[in-house]
C-alpha cells in the first residue's frame, strides 16, 4: 500500500500559560511538536504498512522548521518526507491549505489512501482533510475511529458519529481522517531516530507542484480575519468551602438552590 | 434579495434538534439582511411535519430532496445533490450545524463551490457596511475568539456550534414555500457503500447533544468512582463527561472525552466533578451556560470559569447531592399528582 499522511507542525498549547493581565498567550519557551491528533494518522499508517506492506509518505505545509515534524513522524516509521514550503503559501485558509496539499499529492502519483488527524490543535477547523479529499474528488470517511478491512481495492472503517457508529465501505483510492479512538500511538525507536537525521526531505515550491497562484496563500484563500481578540473567560463565580458537617449541607444547598433557580432540574 | 439557507440533517427517520437551533441562528441574520430564509432538507421517507415544523420554527423555504439512495450519510452524494440546489440557487449564505455531518459535508461542498468555509463558529453577525457574514469562531484551544468573513466569494459558509442557542419557539400558523426537487441518477453515484449503524449501549455517550454533562476527572480518585458521576449524571437527565487523564487510564472510553483532543461541548449545565481545569480541558468546556465545579483543590483552574464553585470531598458531597436530588423529584412528583 502506498499511504499519504498530511501532517502539520502546531505550538504545544497543552502547556500554554496566558498572560493574567493582557490575556494573550505566551509564546516564549513553546515548543513546537506534531499536531497531537496526527499521530494517530501516522500510527494508522504505520500499522497498514506492517499489515499489508508498502511505503509511507509524510508531508506537510509550512516554514523550514516543520521538518522536524516530518522526521519525528520518520523516527515513528514513515519512509519518506516531503516539505511544502513556499513564501507564497503564506497566509493560506483551509482552503487554499487543502488546495496545496492536494496538489502535491496529486505530483506523488499514484496511491492508495491519504490518512489525516481530525483537526489540528491549533487552527482546530478540521476542514483541510475533507477538503484534501474534495480537491482529489476521492471518498472520504471523516472520524474514522477503526480500519474493520482491506481486500479487493476496498477499505471497510468504522465513523465514529453523535450516536453510535457508522460502517461504511469505500474504494481505494480514499481519504480518512481519524479519530484517537484508532490506535496507540508509538514513541519514535531508537533506529528510526538515526534514519530520521540522515533522510533528505526535499522541498517543495508552489511550482513543483503546479499551483495556481490565485489558489494559494492569503490571495487565494476565500476567507479573512476580520479581528481577533481574547474571550472573557473569567466568570469565578461563588465559591464555598466545605469544612464540616454544616458547610456541608451548605454547600450542597447552594448547588440545589442553582439548579432551580435555573430551571436546570 | 439572495437567501439565507440553513442544512437540516434527516437521518434514521428523524429529524435532527440541532436543526432547529441552526433555524434560528439563521432566522436573526435573514432578518439583519431582510433575506427570505430557506431550510434544505434531504433525507429518505421525510416526514410532512418535520418540513411543517421547520416553517413553524422559521423557514420561508423548504427545499426537500428524498430519495432512497440519502437513506444514509453519504458525502460525495450529499455533496453533490446540495451542490446542484446551490448552483441553481444561488444562496448567499449557507451554514450548517458543526456536527459530524455538519464538519465533514460542508467542507468537501465548500471546495467545489471554491468559496469561504468558518468552523464552529458561536456568533454570527452581519456586517452593516457590507451585508457580509461576520462569523466567529474560538481558537487556539479557546484563548482567543477570531472573527472571520468571506468577501468575494458565495455562498458564504459556516458551521456553527451546537446548542450555542436555542429553537425560536413554533407557530403554527406560520406558512412557507415547500420545493420538492428531484435529480437524475449519476447524482447519486459514488464510490462509498454504506454498511450499517451500531448504535451505542449507553444512551449517555451522545455527549454533543446533552443539556446537561455531569463529567469527572483524576480527582475521582479510582474508576469505581464514576458511578457517582453516572448516577447523577441520570438523575438530572444528562450525560456523562471525562477529562482526558481518565480516558487515558481507561476509566471512560474515548466517545467521553471533552476537550482540545476529545469533543467540544457547550451545554446548558455543565458539572465538573475532580477536574483541575487544564487548559485543554477548558477548552472542550467554556462555552457551556451554566458551570460547577466540585474540587478539594482551592486553587484549581476550574474555579476561574466556573458560576459555582464548591471546594469539598467529592465522595461526601456526590452522595448528599444525589440523595437531595432524588427527595427533590419525589417531592416535584407528588406535587404533579
Amino acid at each position: 500500500m502506498r499511504i499519504i499522511v498530511p501532517i502539520k507542525q502546531v505550538p504545544e498549547t497543552s502547556n500554554v500559560k496566558m498572560d493574567p493581565i493582557t490575556g494573550t498567550m505566551i509564546r516564549e519557551g513553546i515548543e513546537n511538536i506534531v499536531n497531537p491528533l496526527d499521530l494517530y494518522a501516522i500510527e494508522t499508517a504505520i500499522k497498514l504498512k506492517e499489515k499489508y506492506g508498502g511505503k509511507i509518505i509524510v508531508i506537510s505545509m509550512g516554514p523550514e522548521k516543520a521538518v522536524e515534524a516530518i522526521k519525528e513522524a520518520i523516527a515513528m516509521g514513515c519512509d519518506d518526507g516531503i516539505l511544502l514550503s513556499d513564501k507564497k503559501f503564506a497566509g493560506s485558509d483551509t482552503f487554499a491549505t487543502s488546495y496545496v496539499v492536494a496538489k502535491a499529492i496529486k505530483e506523488l502519483g499514484d496511491f492508495d489512501l491519504v490518512i489525516c488527524g481530525e483537526r489540528a490543535t491549533d487552527g482546530d477547523t478540521g476542514q483541510v482533510g475533507p477538503g484534501i479529499a474534495s480537491f482529489l474528488d476521492l471518498p472520504l470517511s471523516s472520524f474514522t475511529s477503526e480500519i474493520v478491512s482491506v481486500e479487493n481495492g476496498k477499505i471497510r472503517v468504522k465513523r465514529l458519529v453523535e450516536e453510535g457508529y457508522e460502517e461504511i465501505e469505500m474504494m481505494l483510492p480514499a481519504v480518512l481522517t481519524v479519530v484517537k479512538e484508532i490506535s496507540d500511538p508509538r514513541l519514535p525507536t531508537l533506529r528510526g531516530k538515526l534514519k530520521a537525521k540522515k533522510v533528505e526531505i526535499p522541498v517543495w515550491d508552489a511550482q513543483k507542484i503546479n499551483a495556481e497562484e490565485d489558489k494559494i496563500g492569503l490571495k487565494g484563500s476565500p476567507t479573512r480575519v476580520v479581528k481577533i481578540f481574547t474571550p472573557k473567560v473569567t466568570r469565578e463565580g461563588e465559591k464555598v468551602i466545605v469544612k464540616d458537617e454544616k458547610t456541608l449541607h451548605q454547600a450542597v444547598d447552594k448547588i440545589m438552590d442553582y439548579l432551580i433557580e435555573k430551571e436546570l432540574i | 434579495m439572495r437567501e439565507v439557507w440553513t442544512l437540516a440533517e434527516f437521518r434514521h427517520g428523524k429529524l435532527n434538534t440541532v436543526s432547529l437551533e441552526l433555524l434560528n441562528r439563521g432566522k436573526s441574520i435573514a432578518e439583519k439582511l431582510n433575506a427570505p430564509l430557506a431550510s434544505v432538507i434531504i433525507g429518505y421517507q421525510i416526514k410532512k411535519e418535520d418540513i411543517d415544523e421547520l416553517i413553524e420554527r422559521g423557514a420561508d423555504k423548504v427545499y426537500v430532496v428524498d430519495d432512497k439512495r440519502l437513506e444514509n450519510f453519504i458525502v460525495e452524494t450529499y455533496a453533490k445533490v446540495i451542490l446542484k440546489l446551490l448552483d441553481e440557487y444561488n444562496p448567499d449564505i449557507f451554514i450548517a450545524a458543526a456536527t459530524t455531518t455538519g464538519r465533514t459535508l460542508m467542507p468537501y461542498i465548500a471546495v467545489k463551490k471554491q468559496t469561504g468555509l468558518t468552523a464552529d463558529c458561536t456568533v454570527l453577525d452581519i456586517e452593516e457596511e457590507t451585508g457580509n457574514l461576520l462569523q466567529t469562531r474560538p481558537a487556539i484551544g479557546g484563548n482567543i475568539l477570531a472573527t472571520i468573513k468571506t468577501p468575494n466569494t458565495r455562498p458564504q459558509m459556516a458551521t456553527v456550534r451546537a446548542h450555542s442557542t436555542k429553537p425560536a419557539l413554533p407557530d403554527r400558523n406560520r406558512v412557507g414555500e415547500v420545493i420538492y426537487k428531484q435529480f437524475s441518477d449519476d447524482v447519486f453515484s459514488s464510490k462509498t457503500k454504506y454498511i450499517r449503524f451500531i448504535k451505542n449501549e449507553s444512551q449517555q455517550v451522545n455527549i454533543q447533544d446533552a443539556k446537561i454533562i455531569v463529567a469527572g476527572g483524576r480527582g475521582l480518585g479510582k474508576a469505581e468512582n464514576f458511578k457517582l458521576i453516572d448516577e447523577l449524571a441520570e438523575l438530572l437527565g444528562g450525560a456523562v463527561g471525562a477529562s482526558r487523564d481518565v480516558v487515558d487510564r481507561g476509566w471512560k472510553t474515548y466517545p467521553h472525552q471533552i476537550g482540545l483532543s476529545g469533543k467540544t461541548v457547550s451545554p446548558a449545565l455543565y458539572i465538573a466533578v475532580g477536574i483541575s481545569g487544564a487548559i485543554q480541558h477548558i477548552a472542550g468546556m467554556q462555552t457551556s451556560e451554566n458551570i460547577i465545579a466540585i474540587n478539594k483543590d482551592h486553587d484549581a483552574q476550574i474555579f476561574k470559569i466556573a458560576n459555582l464553585g464548591i471546594v469539598g470531598d467529592l465522595n461526601e458531597i456526590l452522595p448528599l447531592l444525589i440523595e437531595r436530588i432524588k427527595d427533590y423529584k419525589k417531592k416535584e412528583a407528588n406535587l404533579n399528582v
